[in-house]
């Protein structure tokens, strides 16, 4: 590697792991958003994968390698359980469902004695790196990419545009809808499980409604004609703050309004069409 | 022991059904799961707060002032963010993430204004007397938000049901368009519902700020988990479900933190919404809608 990239990275390490961890993020709401349903849940998903696999490195000594799916699994489960009874009915349960998820597991990240309280966990060590964040990140994508491209990719895209008109078509919409809150959930879970191995402490307060607010965000910024696209906003929104000081207060104020303003004006997002020509 | 702790979840119900009320009245007739709806419970409070301690008034005055100004507020957020969206009949996840995008970013915007700190109503704005019968106890505020209440949700139901402006509104959860077809201003009425809506959140705001005596920018955002379990174990647009759900959770949480564990107390009404998601979707005293391809 050469020096002025080695010095790069040893400087900006934090902005670009973060790059790598919030692109997953984005990706976890980029499925969910594909198949027409909103979910509000990603931070607590990440949280639950962020302090699940914090517990497992701490006090079970596993390795990463086997962590790092295992973080994944409260969160499917969680998904699960809220996405089964939810998804058969109109697409406003879920968001309702899991808006406040993230806020309950505060508390209880909060009462727990061993989930470390309000002081949090610390001293998880450094396993993740830019390899296994960008590794995955990259594997996502092309996946999901994939998938777009597939015959799902178009049932998605069918259900996204008319529900009824896709379910006569022979779509299983409630098993698409579902299997896109468990891919949400792992996506999410190990971009926790990621931002917990690298920056050694986590804290209850990370994973709570001004997240869970954000990521939706960075995917409604992008847009979701394709999965590169969130990624994208994704990379504006966490860079932002780093380029504009002073910014970094009213970044959350900011976060909100990119929602309103694309969601009354720009429905397909900032970057649809010139995605779309290069990516079909 | 037992009967004080029923009492506490009592009181703490009736706010919850308060709060809920305009959320469900929100959702019932206009059709929009409305999340800056918690914001006006924030924003009752502090105008209260500001009300009480810059300019010296009586919570009396206070209270009514601060309602009125948070139904104001409503309208005019109402206006801005969602009528472009019902002039284009768009899906109601996009007004609910606009208002989700807006929320966030109004909460924000009062925290960068004012701070994090939790702020305190002037010592002696209510009599700090407690009214003890027996072995219980009861404070003023607690006295002061079981008639609110009860005023409130009084006056709400009189409205829907004696009124013909109430009349109006259920032709318009029923059927917009053919409430506007029957000569109904549905925008007239939509901008009332905001106003009323937005009062009752207020209130509530003033309220609970008076109860626990902590006023902070995002208490609405705590109180808006409280008002989705609420709507939905009562029914969606359901106003009666919504006061019998909210009593319910109040004392149910009361009584978890009182004989299991407090640390449980938040993660109560989480509990009760999923298993009324997984048992009885359209809430405890809903009809199904059952919608088929």
């Amino acid at each position: 590697m050469p020096v002025w990239l080695d010095d790069f990275l040893w400087t900006y390490q934090n902005v670009v792991y973060a790059l790598g961890i919030n692109g997953l993020l984005a990706l976890s709401m980029y499925v969910v958003l594909a198949v027409g349903q909103l979910s509000l849940g990603q931070a607590a998903f990440m949280g639950m994968g962020a302090y699940s696999s914090a517990l497992l490195t701490l006090k079970l000594h596993l390795p990463f390698a086997v962590v790092l799916p295992a973080a994944t699994i409260p969160p499917v489960l969680f998904a699960l359980a809220i996405g089964t009874p939810t998804l058969r009915l109109s697409g406003v349960y879920l968001a309702i469902a899991t808006i406040g998820l993230g806020e309950v597991l505060r508390a209880v990240y909060l009462n727990v004695d061993a989930l470390g309280g309000a002081l949090g966990i610390s001293g998880i060590p450094e396993r993740a790196g830019m390899v296994s964040i960008y590794g995955l990140l990259i594997v996502a994508l092309a996946v999901l990419w994939l998938v777009a491209r597939s015959g799902i990719g178009r049932a998605m895209e069918a259900m996204r545009e008319d529900e009824i008109a896709a379910a006569v078509m022979g779509v299983n919409v409630r098993r698409y809808r579902l299997g896109a809150l468990l891919a949400s959930a792992v996506l999410a879970g190990a971009a926790g499980a990621l931002s917990a191995h690298v920056s050694s402490f986590i804290g209850p307060n990370e994973y709570g409604f001004e997240p869970a607010v954000t990521i939706l965000s960075y995917a409604l910024l992008g847009g979701i004609s394709s999965p590169f696209a969130p990624v994208a906003g994704a990379w504006i929104l966490t860079l932002l703050p780093e380029a504009l000081r002073g910014f970094a207060d009213l970044r959350l104020v900011f976060n909100g309004l990119i929602i309103v303003v694309v969601v009354l004006f720009l429905p397909n997002g900032l970057l649809p069409l010139r995605m779309r020509r290069w990516v079909k | 022991m037992l009967a004080q702790q029923l009492i506490n979840g009592v009181l703490l119900g009736s706010t919850y059904a308060l709060f809920a009320l305009g959320f469900t009245l929100m959702f019932g007739v206009l059709k929009v799961v409305n999340l800056t709806y918690g914001f006006y419970f924030s924003a009752g409070a502090f105008f209260a707060l500001h009300l009480t301690k810059q300019w010296g008034w009586p919570i009396a005055a206070a209270l009514p002032a601060a309602a009125a100004a948070s139904g104001v507020l409503a309208v005019v957020l109402d206006w801005l963010l969602l009528t472009r969206l019902r002039r284009i009949n768009a899906p109601e996840l996009s007004s609910l993430m606009v208002t989700l995008g807006a929320v966030l970013a109004l909460y924000a915007g009062m925290t960068t204004w004012l701070g994090p700190d939790i702020r305190r109503l002037p010592a002696g704005v209510l009599g700090g007397e407690a009214l003890v019968l027996g072995e219980l106890r009861i404070t003023q505020a607690q006295i002061l938000i079981l008639l609110a209440t009860a005023v409130l949700v009084g006056g709400l139901l009189a409205l829907m049901r004696l009124t013909p402006i109430g009349l109006a509104l259920r032709a318009m959860a029923e059927k917009p368009d053919a409430a506007g077809l029957m000569g109904i201003d549905t925008a007239k009425l939509a901008a009332l519902v905001s106003l009323v809506c937005g009062a009752l959140a207020g209130a509530g705001g003033v309220l609970i700020g008076l109860n626990f005596n902590a006023i902070q920018p995002y208490m609405g955002e705590a109180m808006m988990l409280r008002g989705f379990v609420v709507i939905i174990i009562g029914g969606l647009g359901d106003v009666r479900g919504a006061l019998i759900a909210g009593l319910l959770l109040g004392v149910v949480e009361t009584l978890t933190a009182g004989y299991i564990d407090s640390g449980l107390k938040e993660a109560v009404a989480f509990i009760m919404l999923v298993a009324v998601l997984w048992t009885r979707p359209s809430g405890l005293f809903g009809r199904a809608h059952i919608q088929r391809a």
